[in-house]
């Protein structure tokens, strides 16, 4: 990829919504990343691998867990400079980000929420430091939209738990150190365990051929027979509703991570269409390409002003499960166009990795549809509207 | 040895930038600023590597207003130990020269750094203004700095070469590109400077000695002009009758 000339867009003057440490960790963010991340993403993704070196920097700069209290390791920050986060590393790439929010909102945030003082001290601040990483097993292979349907069992055995099943299409899973995993007891009831890698019969093949989030590692969580020791239960809560509310943070993430993709785009596309001549004149002073950067421009701002003010809500409790999801399904969606509107702006050269927008073109792909596939979101809206559910 | 380093708030460097007040102000309106890089990158970032090696303190200090708070804490972020801000404007090299020979003489600092310059107005006096208000030696350009006990070693680099220095301290320095390299503040630099003390000092009686009269841009860059390298004619031709510089 060429160099990273990214710029900032703020069309709205969102910035001056932002206290002074919002900014200032945000943009410390995004200059490691230029540093350290964009000269070697390409060439990570391409080889379907993702840069474990990076994560001790991801650490750092605060990627994992940033609104974690201090005293387990995270920084206490709220949730709009989480999400400032999240939108910095997914304008670099959206499997990184990945990373960051599995570890962060799907591994961080159950023990933090539902897990004991001891679940607690142990993991959290390892994961803050990326001395740890972990991973977040809901999805099954024939249960993804429903999760509640899931087979993976655990069965009290005195002593100890025995697990069984199998997870798939998890991010991180193929390196993970800790597994949160979702499965029902004998009376089908949903909890949340803690598997540690080396546990006998616990493996993690990882899925090969992925077109999209080249740049992270996917793989599955099979449990033949899994002695897991009682005290990795986690004791706060269960049924659906506790795998639910980590969805509910991940998503408000990628709320924000999905500008980030579509700033990326748009700001490639716009210095495009300034350099390229055709017909003798750059072909931003064409029409047709002042309404593709137009309508981006629009689009872009009116995300950033709608999860600004989901990161108020979050931050004061008050974000409910619908509000999240319709940010999530509409950014994601946005910033989906703006890579394919950023693409033929760049012609020819759309399609080369030079620039880096059929990577996020095809990264976004998967964000579409993990965390709650874009239909699903709609579903979840209608339920809100109605209060008909129309899920089954 | 206790390090003070002068800070100084500039636009970013891709500012598109436009004037005031009958063109005597620039316009800060929608202006993203950040520290000045010769202040940021190599000046602070040595004197910590300084301290970090030998023991001692840095301070950072600013001419400025409340403004300027978000440039301190992010030197502050970086490693700095504490900030001062004097709270006046700094228009005027000479005044902001004063207000940090002031402070500087009543806390008794070794080694007093700055940048080379200010990225927006390239003034490059402070430095200089300080060391002759305080009657210490100056050393410009620094793109090297060795300190053994109270003793500096300090590489410049002039027109096609190194010239090095040696100076005890009390100095003032200013620091140029190679002095250090840029440290990016991470989270638990960031965590720390939220209870760093950043003082904020009202300033002595000073004047200014100088003021503005106007800004104005450089003209527009013109088309450029592809010709044949063949034809060195036409070459001729346009640099000595168009561009008049032939
Ligand atoms: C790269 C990647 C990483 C992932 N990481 C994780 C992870 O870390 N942890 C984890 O647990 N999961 C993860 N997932 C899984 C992801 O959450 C699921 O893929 C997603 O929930 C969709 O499930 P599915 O693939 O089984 O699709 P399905 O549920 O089979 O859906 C197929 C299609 O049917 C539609 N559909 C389903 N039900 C309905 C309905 N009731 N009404 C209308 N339409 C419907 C869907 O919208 C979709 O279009 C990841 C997925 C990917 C691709």
């Amino acid at each position: 990829m060429a160099a990273d000339r990214y710029q900032p867009h703020d069309f709205y003057q969102i910035d001056e919504l932002l206290t002074d440490e919002q900014k200032l960790v945000r943009d410390s963010a995004r200059e490691w990343l230029k540093k350290e991340v964009s000269p070697i993403i390409e060439d990570y993704y391409e080889r379907a691998e993702f840069p474990k070196q990076i994560v001790p920097g991801l650490a750092s700069i605060g990627a994992f867990g940033p609104y974690i209290p201090e005293e387990y390791g995270g920084a206490g920050l709220d949730q709009i400079t989480y999400g400032l986060l999240m939108q910095e590393l997914e304008r670099v790439d959206s499997g990184v980000r990945s990373t960051a929010s599995v570890q962060s909102s799907l591994v961080m945030y159950p023990i933090f929420k539902f897990g004991s003082e001891e679940q607690k001290q142990k993991y959290l601040p390892k994961l803050a430091s990326g001395e740890m990483i972990g991973c977040f097993g809901l999805t099954e292979p024939d249960h993804g939209s429903n999760p509640g349907g899931m087979v993976t069992n655990f069965v009290d055995k005195g002593d100890h738990y025995l697990l069984n099943g199998a997870k798939m299409w998890i991010s991180n899973s193929p390196f993970a150190d800790i597994a949160v995993v979702w499965a029902k007891d004998e009376t089908g009831r949903i909890h949340g365990l803690v598997v540690e890698r080396g546990m006998d019969g616990f493996t993690t093949p990882e899925i090969h051929g992925k077109w999209s989030l080249r740049a992270s590692a996917t793989g599955e969580l099979v449990f033949d027979n899994v002695k897991v020791p009682k005290e990795n239960l986690l004791p706060g809560k269960s049924g659906l509703g506790a795998p639910l509310a980590c969805l509910d943070s991940a998503r408000y993430g990628i709320a924000w991570g999905a500008i980030g993709a579509a700033l990326d785009c748009y700001d490639a596309a716009v210095r495009y269409s300034k350099e390229r001549m055709q017909f003798d004149k750059p072909i931003g002073s064409f029409q047709l390409i002042q309404k593709k950067l137009a309508e981006m421009l629009t689009e872009i701002t009116k995300a950033q002003v709608l999860t600004w003010r989901l990161g108020v809500l979050r931050n004061e409790g008050r974000a409910t499960t619908a509000q999240i999801s319709l940010a999530k399904r509409n950014n994601v969606d946005m910033a989906l166009s703006i890579a394919r509107e950023a693409r033929q702006i760049h012609g020819g050269m759309g399609i080369t990795n030079e620039y880096p927008i059929m990577r996020h073109m095809m990264n976004l792909e998967s964000v579409i549809t993990y965390e709650g596939t874009h239909d699903i979101h709609l579903l979840i809206l209608g339920h809100h509207i109605t209060e008909l559910q129309a899920f089954k | 040895m206790k390090y003070l380093v002068c800070i100084s708030k500039v636009p970013d460097t891709t500012t598109k930038i436009t004037f005031s007040d009958n063109d005597t102000k620039f316009n800060e309106s929608g202006v993203q600023f950040i520290v000045n890089p010769y202040d940021e990158w190599y000046a602070l970032v040595r004197a910590l590597e300084l301290k970090e090696k030998f023991g001692g303190s840095v301070t950072i200090i600013n001419v400025g207003g409340a403004d300027c708070d978000p440039i301190l804490r992010k030197a502050l972020a970086i490693g700095a130990d504490d900030a001062v801000r004097i709270n006046t404007n700094d228009s005027d090299a000479y005044n902001v020269a004063n207000q940090i020979s002031n402070f500087a003489k009543e806390n008794a600092f070794d080694v007093i750094l700055t940048g080379k310059e200010t990225i927006n107005y390239n003034g490059a006096q402070v430095g200089g203004m300080i060391a002759a208000i305080l009657d210490y030696p100056y050393v410009s350009q620094a793109s090297k700095l060795e300190m053994e006990g109270n003793t500096a070693t300090i590489d410049r680099d002039i027109q096609g070469g190194t010239e090095v220095i040696s100076v005890d301290a009390p100095f003032v320095l200013s620091a140029a590109k190679g002095l250090a390299e840029q440290r990016i503040p991470n989270m638990r630099g960031i965590m720390a400077a939220r209870t760093k003390p950043l003082k904020v000092v009202e300033p002595i009686d000073s004047e200014n000695l100088t003021s503005v009269i106007s800004y104005s841009l450089p003209a527009e860059k013109g088309q450029v002009k592809l010709i044949d390298p063949e034809n060195t004619d036409e070459l001729v031709n346009l640099l000595h009758n168009e561009a008049k510089v032939i």
